[in-house]
Order: C-alpha cells, then sequence, then structure tokens
C-alpha cells in the first residue's frame, strides 16, 4: 500500500513539474508559440492513443475508427462553442447536453433491460438502440430550443470568461459523451465481426464521417461548418493547462480500469477468447466497454484539438491520418501506457516540428520521404515498440503474489 | 403458456426479425431508387450500368492483388494502391519518352496501323506490369519478409509506411512531381451509339441517336483485357505447379515448407502477380480517366481493397464479384442517391454486407487458429 502511493506521489509530482516547466518556459516566451502548438498536439494524441490502445493493444480489437470518433468530438464541440462565441446563442450546448443526456440514459435503461433477453441478436438490438437514440434526440432539440434562451441569460450573467470556459468544459466533455454513444450504437453489431473484418468496418466508418463532414454545410445542415473548406471561427482556448490536466485524469483512469476487475477482463479477451468465455467473461460486453471508452477518449481530445489553432478541415481526419494513431501506439509498445504517451510526443515532435524546421533548404518536400523512412527503420529494428513493454512504476500492473511455498507442497506431494 | 408455441415477442427475438426488418428496409430503399430510376429513363440507367462495369472490371484487377496477398500473408497490404500508381506513370513514361507504343512503326514501318497500335499498347502494358511485379517484390524483401515472424500489425505498419514513402517519394520533383498530368493514350478514342436502330460511330460532330447507349473502345478494351487477365490468373492459381503451391501456401505454411515448397518465393511471387495486375490496372485507369497524379492510387486502392472484403477477402472470384458491385455502386449513387456521398454509400454496402455475412460474400468462416 505504502510502495503504490509513494509511485502514485511520483507520477502526480513528475505530471506537475513538466507542467510547470512547460508553462514557465511559454510564458517567458522561451518557447514560442509554434512549439507550445506542438506540445498541445503531441497531448492530444497522447489521448487519442491511450483510447485506441484500450481497444486495440489491450482489448486486441483492431479499430481503425478512433479517428472518424476524434473528428465527431472535434465538429461537435467546435460547433457549441461557435454558436457561443459568434452567435451568442447556447443553443449548441444545451441540445448536445440534452441528446447525449437523454440518449445515455436511454441505452443504460434499454441496456439494463436487454441484457437480460436470451437470444437477442446485436443487430436487433442496434436497431432498437438506433430508434430510441434518434426519437430522443429530435426531442431534444425541441426542448433545447425552448430552454436555449432561459440557459443563454443564465451564462451570460457570468462574466464572459467564465462563461466561455464552461461553454468550453461542457462543450468538450459532452461532445466526448455525444462520440461514446456513437461508437456504442455503431460498436454494438460490428464488434461481433472477426478482428480484421472489424477493422475494415471502422475504416469504412471513418471515411464515412469524413465525407459527411465534407458535405457538412449541404447535407446536414451545419451551415458554420462549412463543409470542405473549413470551419473557422473556433475560439481557441485549449490551453497547456487544458491538455495536462486531460493527460492526466485519462492515464489515471485508465491505469484504474486497468487494475480494476473489469480491466482484467478486457486484458483476458485479447489473451484468449475462448479462454475469457470459459472463465464467465462476458466477451461481447467487454469489447463493447473498452471500445466506448476508447472512443470517449477520442471524442474528448477531438474537442480539445478542435480549440487548439481555431480551424478545422475535414481532411485533417482522412482516413490517412487515421493510422496515425495506430502508429503511435505499435512505436509505444502495444499496450503499454508510457510508451503511448512517449511515442505521442515523440510523434508530434518529430512529425510537426522536426521535420518542418530542420530539413535543408530546398528539401521541404522530403518530409513525407523522411517519414515513413523512419517509420519503416524503426519498425524492422524494433518491432515490439520503442518501449516494449516498460511501464513507469505507476502504470504497473499489480501482479498477483506468487504463491507461498507452504501452499505448494502438498500439492507437488500429492502429485 | 404453451412451451411448444412461443409468444411473437419470443418469435421476433428468435428469429431476428428486428435486425432483418432495418437491413431490408435499407434494400428496399436502395431497390425502390433503382427500379423508378430503371423506368424512368432506361437508356440513361443502362448508360450508368456501362459505366460502372468499366470501372468494376479496373476494380477487380487491383482488387485481385490485395485479395491474393491476404490470402497467402494475412497482410492487408496498403502499398499496393500505390503500387497501382506507379503503373500508370511508368505507362505514361514510356508512352510520352520512349514512344514504346509505336516500336514497331519504327522497326517494321511498312505494317498496319491497328497491328501497331495493339502490339505497341501491349508491350506498354507489360513494361509497366513487369516494373510494378520488381517493384513489389523489392518492396516485399526488404519490408515485410523481415517482419513474418513479428506481430501482425507490425507489417501493417510498414505497410502503411511503404504506402507513405512510395505518394511521397513519387511527389518528388525529380520523380513523378506533384502534378497533375494528363495522360497520353496509346489508342485513339472511338466511341459507339448503341440503340435498337444499330450502332452508329460518334465523332465528327455527329448528335448520338435518341435513345442510345454510349459504350467507347475503351471500355471494351478494358473489359476484354481484364477478362483476359482475370482468365491468365485463374489458370497460374489452379492448373500450374506455382499455383498449386500458391495454394498450399495460402493453406498451411509450415506444412507447405515440409512438402519442399520455397514458401518465400512463393510469397514473392504472389506479390509479383498481384502487382503486375495492379500495373495493368494503372494502366487501364489512366486510359480510361486520363489524368494521373502521385495521390491517383489511394482512393482506387481503397475501393478494390473493400470490393476484396466484400467479395470474401481471400478468395478470387469473389474480388471480381466484389469488384463489380463496387462500380455499381458508385456510378449509381452518384447517379441516382447523391453524388457526394457516393462513397460514403460504398462503405455503408460493405458494412451492411458484412452485417449479414460476416466474412464477405464468398468468404470462407474464419478457423480457429490452432
Amino acid at each position: 500500500m505504502n510502495k503504490m502511493s509513494k509511485s502514485t506521489l511520483w507520477f502526480l509530482g513528475g505530471s506537475l513539474l513538466v507542467y510547470v516547466v512547460l508553462q514557465t518556459l511559454v510564458s517567458t516566451g522561451l518557447l514560442n508559440s509554434f512549439w507550445n502548438t506542438i506540445i498541445r498536439l503531441g497531448g492530444v494524441m497522447v489521448i487519442v492513443s491511450i483510447g485506441l490502445n484500450l481497444i486495440y493493444g489491450i482489448n486486441g480489437q483492431f479499430s481503425l475508427g478512433q479517428w472518424g470518433f476524434y473528428a465527431i468530438g472535434a465538429y461537435a464541440a467546435a460547433d457549441v462553442t461557435y454558436r457561443w462565441s459568434v452567435n451568442k446563442s447556447a443553443d449548441g450546448l444545451v441540445v448536445l447536453m440534452l441528446a447525449t443526456t437523454l440518449s445515455a440514459i436511454a441505452i443504460l435503461w434499454l441496456h439494463k433491460r436487454l441484457s437480460k433477453v436470451r437470444g437477442l441478436d446485436s443487430l436487433s438490438a442496434f436497431t432498437i438502440y438506433l430508434t430510441a437514440t434518434v426519437l430522443l434526440s429530435a426531442l431534444s432539440v425541441q426542448i433545447g430550443m425552448a430552454l436555449t434562451p432561459v440557459i443563454t441569460s443564465l451564462l451570460t450573467a457570468l462574466p464572459a470568461a467564465i462563461a466561455m470556459q464552461i461553454v468550453y468544459l461542457l462543450a468538450v466533455l459532452f461532445s466526448a459523451v455525444l462520440a461514446a454513444e456513437i461508437s456504442y450504437l455503431f460498436g454494438l453489431p460490428i464488434l461481433a465481426l472477426g478482428s480484421d473484418y472489424f477493422g475494415i468496418a471502422t475504416l469504412g466508418f471513418t471515411i464515412i464521417v469524413k465525407i459527411l463532414l465534407d458535405n457538412s454545410d449541404s447535407l446536414l445542415g451545419f451551415v458554420e461548418m462549412k463543409g470542405a473548406r473549413g470551419m473557422v471561427g473556433i475560439p481557441k482556448l485549449t490551453s497547456l493547462f487544458w491538455v495536462f490536466i486531460f493527460i492526466v485524469a485519462v492515464v489515471i483512469v485508465t491505469r484504474n480500469l486497468l487494475r480494476s476487475s473489469y480491466g482484467r477482463a478486457i486484458l483476458s479477451v485479447r489473451e484468449d477468447e475462448i479462454a475469457a468465455k470459459a472463465m464467465g467473461i462476458d466477451i461481447a460486453e467487454y469489447k463493447v466497454i473498452a471500445f466506448v471508452l476508447g472512443s470517449f477518449f477520442a471524442g474528448l481530445a477531438g474537442g480539445l484539438y478542435a480549440h487548439i489553432n481555431g480551424f478545422l478541415h475535414p481532411d485533417t481526419f482522412n482516413f490517412i491520418k487515421s493510422f496515425d494513431p495506430m502508429i503511435v501506439i505499435v512505436f509505444g509498445g502495444l499496450g503499454s501506457i508510457t510508451g503511448t504517451v512517449f511515442a505521442s510526443f515523440a510523434w508530434a515532435l518529430v512529425l510537426e516540428g522536426v521535420l518542418r524546421l530542420f530539413l535543408p533548404e530546398g528539401f521541404e518536400t522530403w518530409r513525407f520521404v523522411v517519414y515513413p523512412l523512419l517509420l519503416l527503420i524503426i519498425m524492422l529494428l524494433r518491432p515490439k515498440g520503442i518501449l516494449g513493454d516498460f511501464e513507469i512504476p505507476f502504470l504497473r500492473q499489480v501482479l498477483p503474489q506468487p504463491r507461498k511455498k507452504e501452499q505448494n507442497t502438498p500439492a507437488e506431494a500429492n502429485a | 403458456m404453451n412451451p411448444t408455441t412461443p409468444s411473437l415477442v419470443q418469435q421476433v427475438i428468435q428469429k431476428r426479425w428486428l435486425g432483418k426488418a432495418f437491413i431490408l428496409l435499407l434494400t428496399l430503399l436502395a431497390a425502390w431508387r433503382i427500379v423508378t430510376a430503371l423506368l424512368e429513363n432506361p437508356t440513361l440507367f443502362l448508360q450508368q450500368v456501362v459505366n460502372g462495369l468499366q470501372l468494376g472490371f479496373v476494380y477487380a484487377l487491383i482488387a485481385l492483388g490485395y485479395t491474393m496477398v491476404y490470402g497467402i500473408v494475412r497482410l492487408i497490404n496498403f502499398a499496393h494502391g500505390d503500387v497501382f500508381m506507379v503503373g500508370a506513370f511508368v505507362s505514361y513514361y514510356s508512352i510520352t519518352r520512349f514512344q514504346l507504343h509505336t516500336w514497331l512503326a519504327r522497326l517494321a514501318p511498312g505494317l498496319p496501323e491497328g497491328v501497331v497500335l495493339v502490339i505497341g499498347a501491349l508491350t506498354v502494358m507489360a513494361v509497366s506490369m513487369a516494373a510494378c511485379a520488381i517493384l513489389a517484390i523489392v518492396i516485399e524483401r526488404v519490408a515485410y519478409k523481415p517482419l513474418r515472424n513479428a506481430p501482425r500489425i507490425s507489417a501493417l505498419i510498414t505497410a502503411i509506411g511503404v504506402s507513405f514513402f512510395l505518394e511521397y517519394f513519387a511527389a518528388l520533383q525529380f520523380v513523378f512531381s506533384p502534378n497533375f498530368i494528363t495522360y497520353k493514350r496509346p489508342i485513339q478514342v472511338v466511341t459507339w451509339a448503341i440503340s435498337p436502330n444499330g450502332i452508329t460511330t460518334l465523332g465528327g460532330g455527329n448528335a448520338p441517336p435518341e435513345g442510345s447507349i454510349l459504350f467507347s473502345n475503351i471500355a471494351l478494351i478494358i473489359i476484354l483485357t481484364s477478362i483476359a487477365l482475370m482468365l491468365g490468373l485463374q489458370f497460374i492459381v489452379k492448373q500450374t505447379r506455382i499455383g498449386k503451391a500458391m495454394r498450399t501456401v495460402a493453406y498451411d505454411k509450415q506444412t507447405a515448407r515440409l512438402m519442399g515448397i520455397n514458401a518465400d518465393a512463393i510469397i514473392s511471387i504472389t506479390f509479383a502477380i498481384g502487382a503486375a495486375l495492379a500495373g495493368a490496372a494503372g494502366m487501364l485507369y489512366a486510359i480510361a480517366f486520363p489524368q494521373i497524379f502521385f495521390w491517383m492510387g489511394i482512393i482506387p486502392g481503397l475501393k478494390a481493397f473493400v470490393a476484396a472484403v466484400l467479395g470474401g477477402i481471400g478468395s478470387i472470384p469473389g474480388a471480381f464479384i466484389g469488384a463489380l458491385i463496387m462500380g455499381q455502386a458508385e456510378v449509381l449513387s452518384a447517379a441516382y442517391i447523391s453524388t457526394p456521398l457516393r462513397d460514403a454509400i460504398a462503405f455503408s454496402i460493405l458494412i451492411i454486407v458484412l452485417l449479414v455475412r460476416p466474412t464477405g460474400i464468398f468468404g470462407e468462416p474464419e478457423r480457429e487458429k490452432a
């Protein structure tokens, strides 16, 4: 017990130290805004990749849909804060919160009922959930529009900066909930597929999301998202502080999850589905849990990302980019959280920073020639990731105590 | 309640009616749209089907490479679409820089033009096929072979790396340049208007007759070449010793080695054959849509990959059927549902097919890994 709290202290102290150092460097101007942006991008990547690591590294489900949920989180959060800062209306926030909350309640309620029904196939369950959530979303648009003036006047009563931060935080959190709910609906029928087919279906999801975003103004009716021209005018609210807070929160949540019985069950699904089933683990259930939580992190990261540069473009959510978190978690070592954090920052620093700034003159176009070469070399030299399965003490799995000698002896004597 | 007659709710659950109803609803919507389109303007509809066929056959050639490689090493070879791009560029340079499509005319000036063109175009195709085959063998040896015993994801990441590398290396100014390049067709386009009254050749400004379907020699060439190449592939896989070895390695690599088969060589050959088909597809695609650029491989590659999965990855007839479906889905949804959403619809079809048949149309159920 004592040792664990010591490692916790080390972890929290270390993160605080890193944050203070970086924040001082940024505030004093030693790190200019370029590097500040890169650090925040790396931080966002940490959150997406930890989510994917949960799905793929720890649960073993080969998902390429992470980037789609990231896009959903980004655009949903951006839309809410845009409506608040430009249109001075909290309608986006109210509708998003209502819709996600009502759907969450409905999903949980239905889940409780439906999981008792024997023999219900995932596609039928999906149809029920889909109908419920679509109806509730339509309902919450109606209620939300009625509630908007009240909430808007309440928020405008607050000082502008504080109101903005509140809207921002709620937008980011509820966009993540939205991403999680969509992942639940989508994951329900899809998670039953075999691993490669699951990967391809999720890749299809990412591409569909990207295409919808390309046409967000004409087809979805979100004029302010401006479709393929890219959304501009999103308030730049994601500071180093928020990125760090969310990274620490995500790491702690993941770590505690992995140490719980839920985490063990999730891990056992990766190791051997048949053995896990034989141990009485509901495989489908734990796949969904890992997938939804991973997508929640993706949505969270998306919300943070949207408020870094202040503009969003559907090309950012291209399926080619959707391999980035996959590359990061493989480099960091599958299943390793330390490795993911390390590799995310390394990825951002190398790809966005070093290769952008330090390629010799006339070789700027070589950035994406050097990057895959680095990728290949690292992969060929260290196929299990740069750090392998190294973890800092705080994140290490607590292994069961080895059995004592006395307990073993009778068994051996019997044999 | 009498246990022999389950209640309505139980029946709905057991027979999976809700899910089936959902899928059926989607299918009916699509079918209704297609039928109304067909009744509204049958010629336009048939024209779209012809266009879809042309596209589908090109996808089929690419899809075969994906499906063969997946069948033998269980690797989604993301670089395959870029090999296709290289094929298009090689054929472009052999036409513009080396005038390879007219070599026979320079050698023997008296020959009729038709013969020269056919031999020339076939030579260009052979050159790009060979170039792609060599490229694929190099890629396989350098990037995939060292990782054969590593986790599967490592090989997938290297495949993505190779894909990036090919794209951006091709985009360098001294390689293929980052510009859109207009492709020079080795053959003239001849368009025929097929109507109930007979076939007329278009050209010289005469308008196609009322109610006719346009069919170009390019569509004909694409369809015939693809069929020929696919028959050739079918012959190699089913009739030759190499094909037998390929099937053996795909079934069980360890046992194949014990039977004296050089598994590594067979894997290289599989990559080479798949890439050669992609090279031919690159040239055909460029003839049909004469604009080539370094990113041209991504979207057709992806579509072909989806086609391979749709048909059941690892199955050669599956890839063919899947590609035809993808071609039709793309063209018909662009024409009748929504042009910007056509790719989304293609992927939705993929997801729906996977929900109904989890391993694709012709796919075998996944074997339990020993």
